[in-house]
């Protein structure tokens, strides 16, 4: 029998969060790779496995009981670890959402195994399979492999594969209702409703031209800065994480992985020095622009103009061009 | 109530980076600090402390360098330290870290344990929730509130894209912090001089070795990313720059 590779797509209230596609794309890639079975498994919501049965995959599982929902870690962790005790998988791979890193550390130590998190792509070395990820904020990558016995468990960082690349199998894949028993006492976390804080006041999904700034801005006050250069382009103001926290923009504005996630035809980071989680915000922006001091900063990775050097020297000057360009001298 | 923080010690957000020779790690020549999203969990754990009374410890493994994160964290007001102190701490996994940390902690009771949500070095996100597992306790991630509760704790977690959920749970408990749910304390003079007749409590790797594996993972190589995209370079005086950026502004991206 092949080796099999489960990926598990995420659902969320009974959706199938667009991730999974790119989950499936990697899935495919791998299977591709080196000959294995992909199968797909979908916990809790059984009604989109269908969805996830029209691209090209063996088999998709529906794993189910009354106690997948709301999502507990606990919940998912026992019954993951109950379905691949009678469905042996070599790989399974899942998205790096925040609700896979909840739980899939637990799943794999309830098993003895472990999770190459954080993935942004795979190579098979001669017949080992190594995964590619990012180390020390995205200034190195790490080709990292299993040392242990399968099933080995790994998961991919958003954007690693293109989910639109996901290919239709030729007919729909079978369906298989797996039902797991999740004994009391298992779930210790009471979840409450999800919910939004204060409603979003800036939509910055929709902004053509966004200013980033991150902790390259150094004080608060000299945010004004990045503000008047914002105007002067008639785009909107962001900040990188480590901004907001220090309250010097509000929540909204903030660009990553807990924030929102833009696609502009401009992105000017100043001082944002490019860690992963800001990255994942705004790596499809159509053209980046960076301007930071450390040339070995992770952003001029993705950068389509990079400028080293002091923003503070760069950026007045440049609010000075751009008005006198806007003005048509 | 008696709250343990995880803490790491990790290079410089700006440090240059050189690999070794093997090109399996960094060369370890570079300055260090405090992993930030740890010192939010310390700085929770010191703000729940003066709310409800208790102790707070913090623990750390990683060379003798790594006792300045031990040291920092003392003068900020915890209680003791726990020092793993070894070279090949730096090698470990982190389902092996989180046993040695397991072991290392063996004969207390701490009612709450706090990990920053991931290291920047590793990245991994993972010690936390594989320690609550080992102990068999319950978990819960990326967090930015807690309340103490009747029967336990109120826990804010954050989700993505700006959701969030409260999840009550027992205790004890295994939360990991996400960076911003306080403002950061400075130390004191005061605290940095009491720090140092606090107590710092050494374990070799001897000690844990018993309940550390192998790695169950391996890196294989560290290297420098390759460049997906092809980057243009402006040089030249700010001014020179300004004029060169508003030319690609108008000509190449078709912005203004």
């Amino acid at each position: 029998m092949a080796d099999t590779i489960l990926v598990v797509v995420e659902q969320r209230e009974g959706k199938l969060n667009r991730v999974s596609w790119e989950t499936i794309t990697a899935g495919q890639a791998i299977a591709a790779a080196t000959g294995w079975t992909l199968e797909a498994a979908v916990v809790g919501a059984a009604a989109i496995a269908a969805e996830v049965a029209a691209k090209k995959v063996a088999k998709v599982y529906a794993i189910e009981s009354p106690k997948l929902e709301p999502y507990t870690p606990d919940a998912f962790a026992a019954a993951l670890k109950q379905f691949l005790g009678a469905h042996p998988a070599k790989l399974v791979v899942m998205p790096h959402t925040y609700q896979v890193r909840d739980f899939v550390p637990k799943l794999a130590t309830a098993m003895g195994r472990t999770v190459i998190s954080d993935c942004i792509g795979f190579k098979n070395e001669g017949g080992k399979l190594v995964f590619t990820r990012q180390m020390f904020q995205g200034k190195l990558a790490a080709d990292v492999s299993f040392t242990s016995d399968a099933p080995w468990f790994a998961t991919f960082q958003n954007g690693s594969f293109r989910g639109d690349k996901a290919e239709a199998g030729a007919s729909a894949a079978p369906v298989e209702t797996v039902n797991v028993d999740i004994a009391d006492g298992v779930i210790r976390n009471k979840p409450q409703e999800v919910f939004k804080e204060a409603k979003q006041a800036v939509d910055l999904t929709q902004a053509e031209v966004i200013v980033a700034v991150g902790r390259g801005i150094k004080e608060q006050k000299n945010i004004d800065l990045a503000k008047q250069l914002a105007d002067a382009l008639g785009g909107d103001l962001a900040a990188s994480r480590p901004i907001c926290d220090s309250g010097w923009l509000p929540m909204d504005r903030q660009i990553g992985s807990s924030g929102q996630t833009v696609a502009p035809k401009l992105y000017l980071a100043l001082g944002i020095s490019g860690a992963i989680q800001h990255i994942v915000g705004m790596k499809g922006s159509r053209a980046i622009i960076a301007v930071n001091k450390d040339s070995e900063a992770p952003i001029f990775e993705i950068a389509d103009y990079a400028i080293v050097g002091n923003l503070f020297d760069i950026v007045p000057p440049l609010i000075e061009e751009v008005k006198k360009a806007k003005a048509g001298t | 109530m008696k709250i343990l923080v995880c803490m790491k010690q990790v290079p410089q957000k700006d440090a240059p980076l050189k690999l070794n020779e093997s090109g399996t790690w960094i060369r370890e020549d570079v300055s260090y600090e405090v992993n930030e999203p740890d010192a939010y969990a310390l700085e929770e754990a010191l703000r729940q402390r003066e709310k409800h009374k208790g102790e707070v410890v913090v623990i750390t493994s990683g060379p003798a360098r790594a006792q300045q994160v031990l040291r920092e964290a003392l003068a900020k007001g915890a209680d003791r330290a726990i020092h793993l102190e070894d070279d090949k701490f730096v090698g470990l996994d982190a389902f092996n870290t989180a046993k040695a940390f397991a072991a290392a902690i063996k004969d207390e009771q701490f009612d709450l344990i706090f990990t920053g949500l991931q290291s920047d070095d590793y990245g991994y996100a993972q010690t936390g929730v594989i320690l609550a597992e080992l102990l068999g306790w319950p978990h819960a991630t990326i967090i930015m509130q807690i309340e103490k509760t009747d029967g336990g704790i109120r826990v804010k977690r954050e989700l993505e894209a700006g959701y969030f959920q409260f999840v009550d749970m027992p205790t004890p408990a295994v939360l990991t912090i996400q960076s911003g749910i306080n403002k950061l304390r400075y130390a004191t003079l005061i605290g940095i001089k009491q720090a140092k007749n606090k107590p710092l409590r050494k374990v070799t790797l001897g000690e844990v070795q018993p309940a550390v594996g192998e790695n169950l993972q391996k890196i294989e190589k560290l290297y420098v990313p390759q460049k997906t995209k092809k980057t243009e370079h402006i040089e030249g005086a700010p001014g020179e720059i300004a004029k060169k950026l508003v030319d690609k502004l108008r000509n190449e991206l078709r912005v203004l």
